[in-house]
């Protein structure tokens, strides 16, 4: 391999040689070298295999439209994937690996999928493994068995699987004016903003500021255009108000003027500098943005355009001017527009031999013609490039007469010796982000492009962006952006005076050279120029359906080379003009984004995790803790050897025999305070609470608005004006931003402010025959008899010198205590009551034996109010009151909520002795081979031990009408059927005895 | 997007909870017209343009708001506090400057 490194000129660094290794192979560069230049200049030419027909692929492009030369950058374990050599920086010790090829990228196996062309042709995979309709293989699985071929045999890189230990950054960022590109129009309007003394971020997605100023060989202010960027970027450099971002990818425009960026931080270097992210994702707020964001060559469409060496006249071009590396030595270009002769004049001036330039256009300006001669060029116009020959490198082409009218081929072939073949299809303005921004792309038939759209948000275009090919009108463009975008005036200040070749900035209208062989549309999803038309004889007309079923501009590039032309050739196909098929929508990200960069910091565990005061204790007493919802209970208080089982039943028997404690700290708590409370309650619960006296509890119930039941817990009126709700533990955010609501919205009129306490008290419920005794033991300064602390009352004392407040009200059935104190005191009164517990007996309890003990006395939880159930389904009926009107209460008795055939509330006995699980369903008859006829599903299950049962909760069709009769548990999944018997869901102690005392 | 609340200025529409179409008008307590309950509860307007809603700053002062939003645009052309009385100067925080 050669050097094609020239003796002089670029912005590389030739001091400094950076060494690194590309498919095991070592190389080196220079520094300012991305992987493509430095391999360029290694004399590779083979960068990677296609897609779909494994063909040899070289560079198309230089920047990050780059569709073939993709590679895979190591580092250590971790492999990032689908990266263009175009947009790695080299750094000492880069490694770099070729995809999509084995066992070598010289020596593919899979390259023998070009002689099935024709087989492989759009919707191959679709037609044949998808769903044979006849054959042996008809209603098979055919396909799953295939697809781990098919996946295997195409695709591009293979993602990796270590983990990414890398650490991403994410950051908010506000501005007044957001620059997106830093050629010559983005560092004029960058300037002029700052000079208005706007804040102003400029992101540059390449390494280097100055855009085509580094590679255009046009002189500005009689300076080469990349010393006048230079100096412009140190001059911003030095204003404060001017943040400078270079490897920053905008990807997205959203609403708002928010535009989400990427900042690749330290991929290019070796090693980062301490406390750098690999890659920083910049959330920006912009007052105003603007767009110059440039514009993508475009390829020609002829067959064989895919060999390596046939690329982008730009960006041969760029490659010698830019990188110093000269892609061939004898060049031919192949161009519809004028641009491409500034690219022989500059591929000439740098050494290269430009043979000749083939120009589909018969009509050839004096000054292309003189600039061909000034190129040492044969200028053969009104010709096309019909074929191209070579392997793993160019060697030659054909051309033939070529009419611009007709597209017809005339005259016989000529051979052309070359290696490098620079092409050029016309100019496409970089719209993507203005695409996102909401407006539709409009067709210019002069430029032969579609051009961006008037601005939806708070936009300007500039450059190239805009249509304006040439540097002049880009400076002149950018600098009025940057004004208007800082609310500068128009300035009459004399421009930078640019000197630059010249040129139409028109192409010709001819996208593809219809001849023999393949001619690449999409050169990265391998998508031919025959395979947009078979899927428009197959019938596909829109757009938006060719892109999905040739998958057309759908690989990672996303058709930033490939978009114009194939809707060129599907325009033709259907024989409309291009702006009536219409373009597809760009949608974020612009260029491939990583997930990590989008997580930032926040990964892991995000929720936090809610503590009662009291957690440190259980976690020391062997409790067994699970979460529920952000709280962590705990389930069981677990003895050596003991099941979870049996530690739930010793808790829920001992609890019913003496005395059990459970810590309920984490009940939802609202303080409703104000003059008209009780009013609010009145409305919001559907029983009264404006009769309740003040030191007394009450059980209530709420409904939503359509009627079905939302919530319920006790209520505790503390004073005349002030209640303390309590709510499920689930529930409480959703009812406090409910009372919110009715108080803000609907009834601004009343006199009540509510504030959530739940983190201000800790809650202890004590309950069983012994626990009257265990408070009266360590209560101070009031009785807890039955006198003094009737069923639903409270008073307020003393435990360990920490005052507390006492609701006699049960859960559990027994004769049971609410026993709230201070929450930083929570811990303190629970282990003064252990320690009053000891003599009687007292157990701790978790959720287990509370959920026990609940559904032995039938009452409702979560699973049971699902958001489906009404309050008769329930039989809470009783709780609906007719003296008023609450929220709900106007909705409850529609038709199809008091149906009699509703799920009802039941309990479940297992006839066959044998657990249940929840969820399962209740059926009339059994049929294990056929599982039908769901009357209904279990809602809650347990062993009780107080029945010596298993028994459930269930919510049954017409249940109330069932009780006493029989029927089955059906539960396929886990293989539990069996008989059971429908009873009342109030198992224990149905007339209360116990918890009255 | 961006709302701007009454009490705390701009703020990222993160903080907020979106509480509905703020057209609804709730029935009197009292009423059995079914129809206007079912109205109320299900009906949503649903436009694709200026749409009235109720917004709560449940992660900041947690008031409610009126909102006047752009559904295609996502511009928000005013807001207030859905409380009456404390009516803001219908800030204009998105759209053309």
């Amino acid at each position: 391999m050669s050097s094609r490194r020239t003796e002089t000129g670029g912005r590389i660094d030739r001091l400094r040689t950076i060494r690194f290794t590309f498919d095991g192979a070592p190389y080196t560069g220079h520094a300012g070298d991305t992987l493509a230049s430095a391999l360029l200049a290694s004399g590779v030419t083979l960068f990677g295999r296609s897609f779909k027909y494994h063909r040899p692929r070289g560079l198309l492009a230089a920047g990050v439209e780059e569709p073939n030369a993709l590679v895979t950058v190591l580092r250590g374990d971790v492999r990032e994937p689908n990266i263009p050599a175009t947009m790695v920086e080299i750094y000492d010790g880069l490694v770099a690996v070729s995809q999509n090829r084995s066992p070598s990228l010289a020596w593919d196996i899979s390259a023998l999928n070009q002689l099935g062309g024709k087989v492989l042709s759009a919707g191959f995979y679709y037609k044949t493994f998808m769903g044979p309709v006849i054959g042996p293989l008809k209603g098979t699985r055919f396909w799953m068995f295939c697809e781990h071929f098919i996946r295997r045999a195409a695709g591009l890189g293979r993602a990796g699987t270590a983990p990414d230990t890398s650490r991403y950054e994410r950051m908010n960022a506000f501005c007044d004016v957001l620059v997106v590109g830093s050629g010559p129009a983005g560092l004029m309007a960058a300037k002029a903003a700052a000079d208005q003394g706007a804040r102003v971020i400029l992101a540059e997605l390449e390494a280097r500021f100055g855009g085509s100023a580094n590679w255009s060989g046009e002189t500005i202010d009689d300076a080469p255009a990349a010393d006048w960027a230079g100096r412009l970027v140190g001059q911003l450099e030095g204003n404060d108000n001017v943040r400078l971002l270079p490897r920053t990818t905008v990807w997205g425009y959203y609403d708002g003027n928010t535009l989400a960026a990427l900042e690749r931080v330290t991929d290019h270097k070796e090693v980062a500098a301490r406390g750098e992210p690999r890659q920083r994702y910049w959330a920006i707020r912009a007052g105003t943005v603007v767009l110059a964001t440039g514009s993508f060559e475009r390829p020609l469409v002829f067959p064989g355009n895919d060999r390596p060496g046939v690329m982008l006249a730009h960006a041969a071009e760029r490659y010698a001017n830019e990188y110093a590396v000269l892609p061939g030595e004898r060049t031919v270009v192949f161009t519809n527009n004028d641009s491409a002769y500034r690219s022989a004049v500059a591929l000439k001036k740098a050494g290269a031999a430009v043979v000749a330039i083939v120009d589909v256009r018969s009509d050839v300006s004096s000054e292309m013609s003189r600039l061909a001669s000034e190129a040492d060029a044969e200028l053969l116009a009104g010709h096309a490039v019909v074929a191209t020959e070579g392997g793993k490198a160019l060697t030659g082409l054909k051309v033939q007469r070529f009419d611009l009218t007709s597209g017809a081929l005339s005259g016989d072939e000529r051979s052309i010796h070359a290696d490098c073949l620079a092409m050029s299809g016309g100019w496409s303005p970089t719209i993507h982000l203005a695409s996102q921004a909401g407006a539709r792309a409009e067709w210019d038939p002069g430029r032969q492009a579609f051009l961006p759209p008037q601005p939806t948000q708070r936009w300007i275009g500039a450059g190239a962006f805009t249509g304006s090919f040439s540097t002049a009108e880009a400076i002149a463009e950018g600098r009025a952006a940057g004004l208007q975008a800082a609310g500068g005036t128009a300035s009459l200040a004399p421009l930078p005076v640019v000197e630059a070749v010249p040129g139409d900035p028109d192409p010709a209208p001819v996208f593809e050279i219809k001849a023999k062989g393949k001619s690449f549309v999409d050169f990265q999803h391998d998508v031919t120029a025959e395979d947009v038309r078979l899927a428009h004889r197959e019938g596909f007309v829109s757009v938006e359906h060719l892109k999905r079923y040739t998958t057309l501009g759908m690989a990672t590039d996303q058709g930033k080379s490939s978009n114009v032309p194939g809707l060129a050739i599907m325009a033709e196909a259907l024989g409309k003009p291009i702006p009536e098929v219409g373009t597809t929508r760009f949608r974020p990200p612009y260029t491939a984004v990583s997930i990590g960069s989008l997580a930032a910091e926040r990964f892991g565990d995000l929720k936090p995790e809610r503590l009662t005061p009291m957690h440190d204790w259980h976690i020391e007493n062997g409790a067994t803790m699970y979460s529920a919802g952000l709280w962590y209970r705990p389930m069981i208080y677990g003895l050596a050897g003991e099941t979870v089982e049996q530690a739930y039943v010793r808790e829920a028997k001992a609890t019913r025999e003496s005395a059990g404690i459970v810590d309920v700290s984490t009940l939802g708590k609202i303080a409703v305070q104000g003059p008209d409370a009780a009013e609010f309650l009145d409305r919001v619960y559907t029983n009264m609470f404006s009769t309740l006296a003040v030191g007394k509890a009450r059980y209530g119930l709420m409904l939503r608005e359509d009627g079905l039941a939302f919530d319920d817990g006790t209520t505790w009126r503390l004073g005349e004006q002030d209640f303390l709700m309590t709510t499920t533990t689930a529930n409480a955010g959703k009812v406090m931003q409910h009372l919110e609501y009715f108080l803000d919205v609907i009834w601004p009129e009343l006199k009540v402010t509510v504030t959530s306490v739940t983190d201000e008290w800790a809650g202890a419920a004590i309950g069983g025959p012994k626990a009257r005794a265990i408070l009266a033991a360590c209560v101070k300064g009031t009785a807890v008899d039955n006198a003094a602390l009737p069923f639903m009352g409270i008073v307020h004392g003393e435990i360990a010198s920490v005052p507390v407040m006492i609701c006699r009200l049960s859960f559990s059935g027994e004769m049971a205590f609410e026993v709230y104190s201070g929450a930083g005191y929570g811990t303190r009164v629970w282990e003064a009551l252990i320690e009053a517990g000891k003599p009687f007996g007292l157990v701790t309890y978790g959720l287990e034996a509370l959920g026990t003990m609940r559904i032995e006395k039938g009452h409702v939880t979560g699973a049971e109010i699902d958001g489906r159930t009404t309050a008769r389904d329930l039989h809470l009926d009783w709780m609906l009151s007719k003296k008023k009107p609450f929220i709900g209460s106007a909705m409850m008795d529609r038709e199809g909520l008091i149906a009699s055939d509703r799920l009802q509330l039941v309990g479940l006995v297992s006839l066959d002795n044998r657990p249940f699980n929840g969820g399962a369903h209740v059926v009339e008859e059994l049929d294990e081979a056929n599982p039908h006829g769901s009357i209904g599903h279990i809602t809650a299950c347990c062993y009780s031990p107080a029945l010596g049962k298993y028994i459930a909760l269930a919510l049954v069709k017409g249940g109330k009408a069932r009780h006493g009769t029989r029927a089955f548990v059906s539960d396929p999944l886990r293989n539990r059927f069996g008989p059971i018997e429908i009873v009342s869901n109030h198992f224990y102690d149905p007339d209360g005895s116990r918890m009255h005392g | 997007m961006l709302i701007t609340c009454p009490y705390c200025g701009p703020r990222d529409v993160i903080e907020f909870t979106y509480q509905g179409d703020g057209n609804r008008e709730r029935p009197q307590p009292v009423s059995q017209d079914l129809d206007a309950w079912n109205a109320y509860v299900y009906d949503r307007l649903n436009p694709a343009g200026d749409h009235n809603e109720i917004w709560q700053h449940s992660g900041g002062c947690r008031a409610h708001l009126r909102v006047v939003r752009n559904t295609v645009t996502h511009e928000i052309l005013s807001t207030a506090f859905a409380r009456g009385g404390h009516k803001s100067a219908g800030h204009r925080t998105e759209g053309k400057p």
